[in-house]
């Protein structure tokens, strides 16, 4: 249990080397997450209330990409940003970009089909008042939005929670490179086949609190949502 | 939003004219060639036992539904060309994710902007302006009904159709509610409702459309319609009894 004590030292005296971690996995994934909701949500949405053939095969196709293995989306964009590979002169392989790219494309179906869920339900409840009070277009779209937005939030919050505990594809884009690529979960991995269970127990308490915050922010905008009849 | 109705001014959609309009769900015809023409304004009140096609009759006319064959006419206009001038109210409201007042403020953009004191007024009217700031799905049913006719009524509809709208409700807000509708009728507002409630439609009818089975079976004054019905469906309707 020394290894345990240790790691909590790490986490209260703000170790540098953790913190650098710590602060470079939300990095990342924040902005991996901003980029999926500025694509995920109007998607999610417009599929939801369009209305064209093929619509729901897109549907089903974001689904299945809902469930794709990290890894393989690792492999994916590994080949897309390698040297040879067709966006290699970006040069972004082994850097952060390249991670946050993974992760973008890991989350984008996820925060894309869960919000679509969301806005298809309130498109049944609204779709007939909406029609009678001459409301289309644009002005639907922002309205199904603003009136899902804590359902949405909650859709958000899930793809952040996905992205920050997310391995495979990181450690395949990003390398784990020491000060540069190195996220809390290749860490942890890194250090635990080191057999170096201080650090790894330390970012393992803060990924867990991480993931505990959000799921607890989920709670709390359901609970503050249902309250006001807003859910 | 256009300005006050006149009493006195013709109401663009009128006459209502409606021929042979056919309509087919789940390989049944539930409207089976509905013929109805609606000259006057006043209050028209649409009874008829349940799956006699009130509500799809009336969605028709509101442009939700397309029939399958048919023709409706409102005045001069199509369906789709006379929307702006209609308004619904359905039997069970729905109000957005917001407030009591932006709820209105939503259905109605321009007078938010221009006349907001007109949304208080109009929150006033169905009593509800000391809840402006309540989030609007935390009324009761009553009064997200009261909101949903208030909303109905920002836009001053040439045609305002109501579903069922004071079903479930206590006998104060019926009586708000049919006040506020015969007040909008007097100020030149066509009003087709539909109503299981014979007092109700006693007390609010100008005329009556009786429907069966998927047809208009008896058009007649209101008075003519409750003390001598002219088919034996709608006699026996009145009488309550099963009508199969
Ligand atoms: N989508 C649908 N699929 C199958 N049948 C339908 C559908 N919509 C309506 N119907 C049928 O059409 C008939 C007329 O329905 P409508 O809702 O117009 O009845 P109504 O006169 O309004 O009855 P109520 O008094 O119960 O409201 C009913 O028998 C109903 O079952
Ligand atoms: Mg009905």
């Amino acid at each position: 249990m020394d290894a345990l004590s240790e790691a909590f030292r790490l986490i209260i005296t703000l170790d540098a080397d953790l913190f650098e971690i710590l602060l470079l996995s939300i990095r990342v994934s924040l902005i991996a997450l901003a980029i999926s909701a500025i694509i995920g949500l109007p998607l999610g949405s417009w599929l939801a209330i369009s209305k064209f053939p093929g619509r729901k095969f897109c549907i089903l196709l974001l689904n299945a990409l809902m469930g794709m293995p990290p890894v393989v989306v690792g492999l994916i964009v590994y080949l897309l940003l390698s040297r040879s590979g067709p966006l290699g002169w970006l040069g972004l392989l082994y850097t952060p970009s390249a991670m946050i790219i993974a992760q973008a494309v890991l989350i984008t179906p996820i925060i894309a089909a869960l919000s679509n869920q969301v806005i298809e339900n309130l498109h049944q409840e609204y779709r007939d008042t909406f029609y009678s009070m001459g409301i289309t277009g644009r002005r639907a779209v922002v309205a199904y939005l603003v009136d899902a937005r804590y359902a949405l939030t909650t859709c958000i919050l899930a793809g952040f929670g996905r992205a920050i505990a997310e391995v495979g594809a990181v450690i395949i884009v990003g390398g784990n490179i020491d000060h540069l690529t190195r996220v809390m979960t290749t860490a942890i991995a890194l250090e635990t086949s080191k057999g170096n269970l201080t650090l790894a127990l330390g970012l393992g308490a803060v990924l867990l609190s991480l993931s505990l915050l959000v799921n607890a922010l989920v709670i709390g905008v359901r609970e503050y949502a249902a309250k006001r009849q807003y859910a | 939003m256009n300005t006050l109705r006149n009493a006195n001014m013709p109401n663009p959609l009128l006459p209502i004219s409606i021929r042979d309009l056919r309509l087919t769900r789940s390989d049944r015809p539930v409207l089976g060639g509905v013929n109805l023409k609606i000259d006057d304004p006043g209050i028209t009140v649409i009874m008829g036992p349940n799956g006699a096609g009130k509500t799809l009759l009336l969605r028709c006319l509101h442009g939700l539904i397309t029939p399958d064959q048919g023709f409706i006419k409102l005045g001069s206009l199509a369906v789709a060309d006379s929307r702006d001038e209609q308004a619904m109210v359905f039997q069970h409201p729905v109000l957005l994710r917001r407030t009591v007042l932006q709820n209105l403020a939503f259905a109605a953009p321009e007078i938010a902007k221009t006349a907001p004191e007109r949304l208080i007024q109009a929150l006033e009217s169905v009593n509800l302006a000391n809840r402006a700031d309540q989030p609007a799905r935390m009324l009761s049913g009553g009064e997200q009904q009261r909101l949903s006719l208030a909303r109905a009524l920002l836009s001053e509809p040439a045609l305002l159709l109501l579903d069922e709208a004071t079903a479930n409700l206590d006998p104060a807000s019926v009586l708000l509610i049919e006040s506020l509708v015969k007040a909008q009728s007097l100020q030149g507002t066509k009003v087709i409702l539909v109503s299981h409630d014979q007092s109700q439609a006693r007390r609010l009818a100008d005329e009556i459309v009786f429907m069966s089975n998927g047809k208009v079976a008896e058009q007649s004054p209101a008075d003519q319609f409750f003390t001598t019905p002219q088919t034996p469906a709608a006699k026996a309707y009145l009488a309550g009894e099963i009508l199969f």
